[in-house]
């Protein structure tokens, strides 16, 4: 279980570019929860995540991970609990590593790293088999750069290296939103899949309101800093694009105006295609 | 003739142990360090004072890889806790180096060993004493104490590289925002990378001056330049296929061709050893700029055109 209590975070604090990220945010996340976050660009998501992740540090307010206060841990220390996709296809591996080299380095997440032999033969085989049931046919290319992949196929191995050792916690910041919308939609059901068959706690931030409805048991919707909406179970269920875009306009008016591109469904491919070109113009 | 060859490949072999720590630095770590003209330097200046006062070579290998960890520990210090950047963190170190290193000289700028016990003062005896001429027996005692200094380096490196620890340095270079997701703290990686590098550094300035009997506080000036020429003829000649130790191996190759080229260069009459550095700068140039004019490709040193910065909440 996660708690959050009263966290807030403002950047470039004092200056003209003072930007209130987190506003005494609080929100409890139970054990195999799968939360949906949504909400306009700037809200605050990523930052919670990265707040959660130890990226970055909060000013105040505290974060409980299984009663123990991880506020002040250090982020590489925090990892251990928790798995990470980002939202760039290239952040989550290292390109001039093989498979194999990438899943050997996540497979020792929490783990002292000793003077053994960093690949040992006998991982290959769990390998193999985890590889195997993404259905990418990546279990043959153990030895390949990942570099060589494509968008999907190394999001799917960050999936992987995000979950080879069971995390407490699994956070993904638009995992999808880089791909073409049919290897998103592969990668989502992996996602899904993976945090079955797991009973993965997980929080996924997505622009796509429809997958937000699909995926998970809970849908939590933020502006200004702030979890604005929070639903579960059958609520959750009988959600529709509609009535959640109603409900956006309902509390946070002023958003639906200016981010309507972001918010209305279906916007996903328009929105890949952006961050791609994003990433190329980089 | 034949003297100046075997030097040349001599230097290769000793200096392609600097090549290879300047790959652990600049290309593992993707660290633009510039520690490193004042850790060789460090390691000629330990080995003379350690020969002269009458301790076993071997102690001088081993003070020198300490004194080159503990500057890369310096310098990776200013650049982790301090958050100065690589360049500039390297840079410091380098200039306090040289204040250090002539301490440590007791004040002299260079130092001449002779009648001290070398490393290959033993084995040079012993050729000469079964009826090698002195000048053959020197550079073929040179050559096999190198030959073994270098094995022993690959092997080591390569071991090192490919442990559960050594991974995550080598992953901190390509991905440092991946590693801590994944539970590496690369403070840590990239001190120790340093520690390493430097190390190898100043093991390379300890065989230099041992098979020169010579020190200066000035022997690394334009040691990085040296050790990057090194690493592009080396690379320049690896496979794709190439596993790591044979491209460390490629490194030293790069080495010693450097000195080859240069030895040839330096029998063209009219130029000579004051035009070396210059010669050098102008194909690191050169070969540096092979990418950009090119279009498209990798360059050799990303941290020099600032590829980093990756977006915290991209
Ligand atoms: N490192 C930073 N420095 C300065 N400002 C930042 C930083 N990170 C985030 N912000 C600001 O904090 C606010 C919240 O950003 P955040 O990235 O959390 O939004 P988000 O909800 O993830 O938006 P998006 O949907 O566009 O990803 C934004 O106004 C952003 O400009
Ligand atoms: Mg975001």
């Amino acid at each position: 279980m996660l708690k959050i209590t009263g966290i807030s975070k403002t950047f470039n604090q004092g200056t003209i570019n003072e930007k209130v990220a987190l506003n005494d945010l609080s929100i409890t996340i139970n054990d195999g929860d799968f939360i949906t976050v949504i909400g306009g660009n700037g809200a605050g998501k990523s930052t919670l995540l990265n707040a959660i992740c130890g990226t970055i540090s909060v000013e105040n307010g505290t974060i409980e991970l299984d009663g123990k206060d991880i506020t002040h841990l250090k982020e590489a220390k925090r990892a251990k609990y928790l798995g990470r996709v980002f939202q760039d296809p290239m952040m989550g591996t290292c390109a001039d590593m093989s498979v194999e080299e990438n899943l050997a380095l996540a497979v020792r997440r929490g783990k002292q790293r000793t003077l053994k032999w960093g690949m040992p033969k006998k991982d290959r085989e769990v390998y193999v088999e985890e590889l195997a049931k993404l259905n990418l046919g990546l279990e043959e290319r153990l030895s390949n750069k990942v570099g060589l992949l494509s968008g999907g196929q190394r999001q799917a191995i960050t999936l992987l290296m995000a979950t080879l050792n069971r995390p407490e916690l699994l956070l993904l910041d638009e995992h999808t939103a880089a791909l073409d919308p049919k290897t998103a939609e592969k990668v989502l059901a992996l996602t899904k899949q993976i945090v079955e068959s797991g009973n993965i706690t997980t929080l996924m931030i997505t622009h796509n309101m429809q997958d937000a409805i699909t995926y998970g048991n809970r849908l939590i919707m933020m502006n200004a800093g702030k979890v604005i909406y929070d639903v579960s179970g059958e609520e959750k269920k009988n959600l529709t694009v509609k009535a959640l875009l109603e409900k956006f306009e309902e509390i946070a008016p002023s958003v639906v105006t200016s981010d309507k591109m972001v918010l209305s469904a279906g916007t996903k491919s328009e929105e890949a295609q952006d961050n791609q070109n994003q990433d190329s113009a980089e | 003739m034949e003297i100046s060859i075997m030097t040349a490949l001599n230097q290769g072999l000793m200096w392609g142990i600097l090549a290879i720590g300047v790959f652990v630095s600049f290309k593992v770590l993707d660290f633009a360090d510039m520690t490193c003209e004042g850790s060789i330097a460090m390691g000629g200046a330990i080995t003379a004072i350690t020969l002269q006062a009458g301790l076993h070579p071997l102690l001088a290998v081993l003070f020198s890889l300490l004194g080159g960890a503990g500057a890369g520990l310096i310098t990776g210090l200013l650049h982790t806790k301090l958050k100065i950047p690589p360049i500039l963190s390297g840079i410091l170190t380098m200039t306090a180096l040289y204040s250090i290193n002539l301490r440590i000289m007791q004040d002299r700028a260079s130092i001449t060993m002779l009648n001290v016990k070398t490393l290959t003062s033993g084995l040079t005896d012993a050729l000469v004493g079964s009826g090698l001429p002195y000048k053959y027996g020197v550079q073929v005692s040179n050559m096999i104490i190198a030959l073994i200094f270098v094995g022993l380096v690959i092997g080591v490196i390569y071991w090192f590289f490919g442990t559960e620890f050594g991974c995550t340095i080598r992953a901190t270079g390509m991905n440092p925002k991946m590693c801590r997701a994944q539970g590496i703290n690369t403070n840590t990686t990239i001190i120790v990378g340093l520690m390493i590098s430097n190390a190898l550094i100043a093991l390379a300035g300890c065989l230099i001056s041992q098979m020169q009997f010579n020190t200066t506080v000035s022997m690394g000036t334009g040691a990085i330049v040296i050790g990057l020429a090194s690493i592009i003829i080396g690379e320049a000649m690896t496979g794709k296929k190439f596993s790591f130790w044979a491209k460390l191996a490629m490194l030293v190759v790069g080495s010693i061709i450097y000195r080859l080229v240069i030895t040839l260069i330096l029998m063209i009459p009219g130029f000579n050893t004051n035009d070396l550095k210059l010669l050098t700068a102008i194909i690191v140039a050169i070969a540096l700029a092979i990418p950009a004019i090119k279009g498209g490709a990798k360059p050799l040193i990303q941290k020099f055109i600032g590829k980093k910065g990756g977006n915290e909440n991209a």
